[in-house]
């Protein structure tokens, strides 16, 4: 349990990416690579830490399992390098490689035991037998398989086999750990409980783990950093905070979470930060985030629906943002209701509000004109 | 995913050039001899025919050789009729076996892929199990059944039915027969496959909207059972064609059959440009047959995906 | 709907069966006939299984037959393995068309004619024919079924195995030997018994492409044949289904149970937490 504490500081604490001393663990320089005329990764470059748990975010066909698999041999770059800790990757063939991988398939072999699966990248070491023989025992011990070791693959339930994969992958110590889709397979529950081991696991090993994912939520869970990918390129690199509250773009804040987007013009911004003059309407917003666009430029104001209240009267605040609208509908989810507001110029915008008391007469119900309001760092400017 | 081959370059080389170096030197290359052999001039001699070409000579002595190519072979099987009406012969009783063999076929597999599922595997296998036996011993079984003193006359005349005995070796319903029953379980697997695959719910749903088991079978049974008949025909319809033991054994001496032509003209006329010929055509008859079902696999693969 | 069959399949199904078992049975039955006149029943006898054992002619041929049956099934299944890799693995490569066509081609072509072309090469390079020109022309017939029906196993086979060994620092060759076959062996093993019950079964190409001395088992019978039906001939049918029957009974068997055991292993995974 002490160990466990300490995890907590190590964590908060770790921050290389801000760290102008430090150098990248995995570099890609300035990637591309085509499959014939389609491009996966068009002219790609990021740097990823040691010790840390990496995400590639994004949809199917974005190109983050190809980023991986180049890490891993099973693709060569079209242009540009792969680095390993100083080393140029391009050329050396997977079973060459400090890499290991978790298939999204688990890619058991089902004509071994669990055991030998285990044991099958010890083996091409060429490790002495007893030396395998411990290192799969505590590879066992690590995932809790210690009664299945004799079992074949088929003879295991799917969160079972997930944990022999890992095991495989494990075994050899790798330095860097890649995790293609790595609880897809498993239940919602199984999935949670799950994310959470993962995490810690990375911090007792102290491995470079990189996860490729399409599941915001589990990239939020257990990454130090995202990277949002969409057609072969990156979006934004930053921590799961950063990617939430400020998105660099519409894709960004679209794909994570749910976001509310009011299309308009940049207005000169008085003092620091930012102003937008909402399309169709006079009404202006204003954010705490400067925007480097000249006025007059087309922009979205971005705000998550749990960060607009809801209320009959203006608000008190003058500092606070402020629209009017007419609630069109209300979506109870148990415990928080979405309210659909319909603004003047027809867009609508939703807002989370929490169920703090037990369903009693509501003072806000269908057709209601609303004032909807939020601070002034509630939201961001997007000029993307 | 077009990823780097793991099989780096000399495995890779072995992998594919052992069976492609094999299938050169024992497919392609036989055949082309056979198209050369069949613009050859008949000899009698050992072997029977001049050659058309001597690789050994380099390529400018086979130029010379090839302005010398005959086309003789050719014209004699135009001008002959035996052959124009083998061909034609072959032709028809493959399109009349594969009928046959549909109308038989389709009832068998039909009640297949409606038996109850823990038989189904059973009887797939009782299909293929006479498919594994030798084709000679099948063909050979029917002889002792159909000729004059066989078992199928000897039950007629004991029953009553005939009078004297039905003469069916040696004409062309024995070869039939022999089609047929040969070529059985080549209709009744695609149509199986078909049939079994077919969602028992859209009958449900026939008849639900008022439609008579036997219209839903036309309307919706039977055209989505298709593929599998169009795979059947072809399958027992193009190795039908060239069929050469069922004719021979069953036939009699009218069945003119151009697998038996090939044959007879090769061991008892020793005519090998004649027998080239012969089968040169053979395949240019049969590639069109070849060509579209094919294409039609690869259409109902594709669908299937 | 109702699971239990109708008349209609029912009476299908018993007649599309009698028609396919019919003339074995009787085939076999008249094998254990007394008379020689094979169509008038003279009592049970095995006399004819103990005459062959004395014709040396058929004797000879069946063992002609069997080395030629093994060595072309067990090097068709080589190639045709190889063949099959080359196909689903090497993606697009120079002169793809030409190789899948040599590989599907000789499973439609007429036998005699891939007996004639066979026969025309073995002459124009002036090979001796005799046991090892039929021998060859099994392999090159067998090959494209092996090809065909291990193909179709590995069209389906999950190649992130082949990757994950691969990722564990194993070298392909290996990788091939260790994972992938051992895999596919069903569908190997399948087309070995494919291979080996097509040349056990050829007539037409092994008459065209035999020299002196190589008479195999089917041309034997044809030629018998050709002189007329006799229980003697009955009776070697009669071996030769028994020897197919029960192999194909015991691989099916063997199949089966596999099924049923890993179908009840993958139960009890599924029950366990």
């Amino acid at each position: 349990m002490a160990a466990d504490k300490a995890i907590g500081p190590i964590r908060r604490s770790f921050a290389p990416w801000n760290d102008p001393k430090a150098r990248p663990f995995i570099e890609f320089r300035n990637v591309t690579k085509r499959f014939g005329d389609f491009t996966a990764v068009d002219h790609l470059s990021l740097g990823i830490y040691e010790r840390e748990f990496f995400a590639l975010l994004g949809p199917s066909g974005c190109g983050k399992t190809t980023l991986m698999r180049m890490i891993a041999g099973f693709e060569e770059p079209t242009e540009g390098h792969v680095l390993l800790d100083g080393q140029d990757l391009v050329g050396v063939p997977p079973y060459r490689r400090p890499t290991n991988m978790m298939f999204q398939s688990y890619a058991l072999f089902p004509h071994m035991s669990v055991w030998d699966n285990i044991a099958f990248g010890l083996k091409q070491d060429k490790m002495p037998k007893p030396e395998i023989a411990a290192r799969v025992e505590e590879m066992l011990a690590l995932v809790k398989l210690g009664p299945f070791a004799r079992r074949k693959p088929h003879q295991l339930s799917g969160g079972q086999k997930q944990r022999v994969a890992l095991a495989r992958s494990l075994a050899k110590k790798p330095k860097v750990l890649l995790l293609d889709e790595p609880l897809g397979a498993l239940d919602k529950k199984l999935r949670e409980e799950t994310q959470f081991e993962l995490t810690d696991l990375q911090m007792k090993l102290g491995m470079t783990f990189i996860i490729v994912t399409h599941d915001q939520e589990e990239a939020m869970t257990v990454a130090d950093r995202i990277a949002v990918m969409d057609h072969g390129k990156i979006v934004q690199v930053a921590t799961p905070a950063e990617i939430y509250e400020l998105p660099n773009s519409r894709y960004v804040a679209d794909f994570i979470g749910d976001i509310n987007l009011i299309e308009g013009r940049l207005a000169p911004a008085a003092g620091n930060g930012a102003r937008l003059e909402c399309a169709g309407t006079g009404a202006t917003v204003e954010t705490s985030q400067p925007v480097e666009a000249a006025p007059g430029s087309e922009a979205w104001f971005a705000i998550r629906p749990e960060k607009v209240t809801i209320g009959l009267e203006p608000p008190a605040d003058p500092t606070k943002n402020a629209l009017k609208g007419t609630v069109w509908d209300i979506g109870y989810l148990g415990d928080v209701s979405i309210y659909h507001v319909r603004l003047a110029t027809g867009a609508t915008v939703k807002a989370t509000i929490a169920n703090r008391t037990r369903l009693v007469e509501r003072p806000i119900t269908w057709e209601d004109e609303v004032w909807l309001s939020w601070s002034r760092d509630g939201g961001v400017v997007l000029t993307r | 995913m077009a990823g780097p081959d793991p099989k780096g370059g000399g495995g890779r080389f072995l992998v594919l050039g052992i069976p492609y170096l094999w299938l050169i030197v024992f497919f392609l290359i036989p055949f082309l001899i056979v198209l050369k052999i069949s613009f050859s001039t008949t000899a009698i001699a050992i072997p029977p025919y001049t050659p058309a070409i001597d690789f050994a000579q380099g390529l400018t002595a086979v130029w010379e050789q090839a302005k010398e190519f005959t086309t003789d072979n050719y014209v004699w099987l135009t001008e002959d009729a035996l052959y124009w009406k083998a061909y034609l012969e072959s032709l028809w009783i493959a399109l009349v076996s594969t009928f046959l063999v549909l109308l038989i076929g389709y009832p068998l597999a039909y009640g297949m892929a409606r038996a109850p599922a823990r038989w189904r595997p059973t009887l797939v296998m009782m299909v293929i199990l006479p498919f594994w036996t030798s084709f000679l011993i099948r063909v050979y079984a029917w002889i002792g059944i159909l000729k004059p003193e066989g078992l199928l006359n000897q039950v007629l005349l004991a029953v009553g039915v005939i009078d004297e005995p039905l003469v069916i070796t040696g004409t062309n319903l024995a070869v039939y027969i022999g089609i047929v029953y040969s070529y059985l379980p080549f209709m009744v697997l695609p149509l199986y496959a078909a049939l079994e695959r077919q969602d028992q719910t859209l009958l449900e749903a026939a008849a639900d909207l008022g439609c008579r088991p036997i219209e839903s079978f036309w309307k919706i049974t039977f055209p989505l059972s298709l593929p599998g008949v169009v795979a059947g025909c072809f399958l027992v319809f193009i190795p039908a064609v060239g069929e050469f033991v069922i004719p021979d054994l069953l036939g009699g001496s009218g069945t003119l059959m151009i697998g038996r032509t090939l044959w007879n003209e090769f061991f008892l006329n020793r005519d090998w440009p004649v027998a080239s010929a012969v089968a040169v055509i053979l395949l240019l008859v049969l590639v069109v047959p070849i060509v579209i079902f094919q294409n039609q696999q690869k259409k109902n693969e594709e669908r299937l995906r | 709907m109702n699971d239990r069959p109708s008349w209609f399949n029912v009476t299908s199904l018993v007649l599309g069966f009698s028609f396919l078992y019919l003339p074995i049975v009787l085939l076999v039955v008249y094998s254990f006939n007394a008379s020689r006149l094979v169509t008038v029943w003279g009592g049970f006898s095995t006399q004819w299984y103990v005459s062959l054992i004395h014709n040396q002619g058929i004797l000879d041929a069946a063992w002609v037959t069997i080395r030629v049956a093994l060595i072309s099934a067990t090097c068709a299944t080589i190639l045709g393995t190889l063949a099959a890799v080359a196909l689903v693995r090497y993606g697009r490569f120079h002169g793809r068309t030409l190789f899948s066509g040599m590989v599907y081609a000789p499973l439609v072509m007429p036998e005699v004619i891939t007996g004639l072309s066979l026969l025309l090469l073995f002459v124009a390079v002036g090979f001796d024919r005799g046991f090892w020109t039929v021998v060859l022309a099994h392999i090159t017939l067998s090959m494209c079924f092996v090809a065909v029906v291990v193909q179709s196993r590995l069209v389906t086979f999950d190649r992130s195995l082949e990757e994950a060994a691969l990722d564990l620092g194993c070298p392909p060759g290996k990788t091939f030997l260790k994972i992938t076959l051992p895999l596919i062996a069903p569908a190997v093993v399948a087309g070995w018994m494919l291979a080996f019950t097509l040349s056990l079964d050829d007539l037409v190409i092994a008459s065209f492409t035999t020299g002196p001395g190589a008479t195999t088992l089917p041309m034997k019978i044809y030629s018998q044949v050709r002189l007329g039906v006799t229980p003697e001939i009955n009776a070697v049918c009669t071996i030769l289904i028994g020897i197919v029957a029960t192999g194909v009974i015991i691989a099916s068997i063997a199949t089966k149970r596999r099924e049923v055991e890993r179908a009840r292993a993958e139960r009890l995974a599924a029950a366990a937490p």
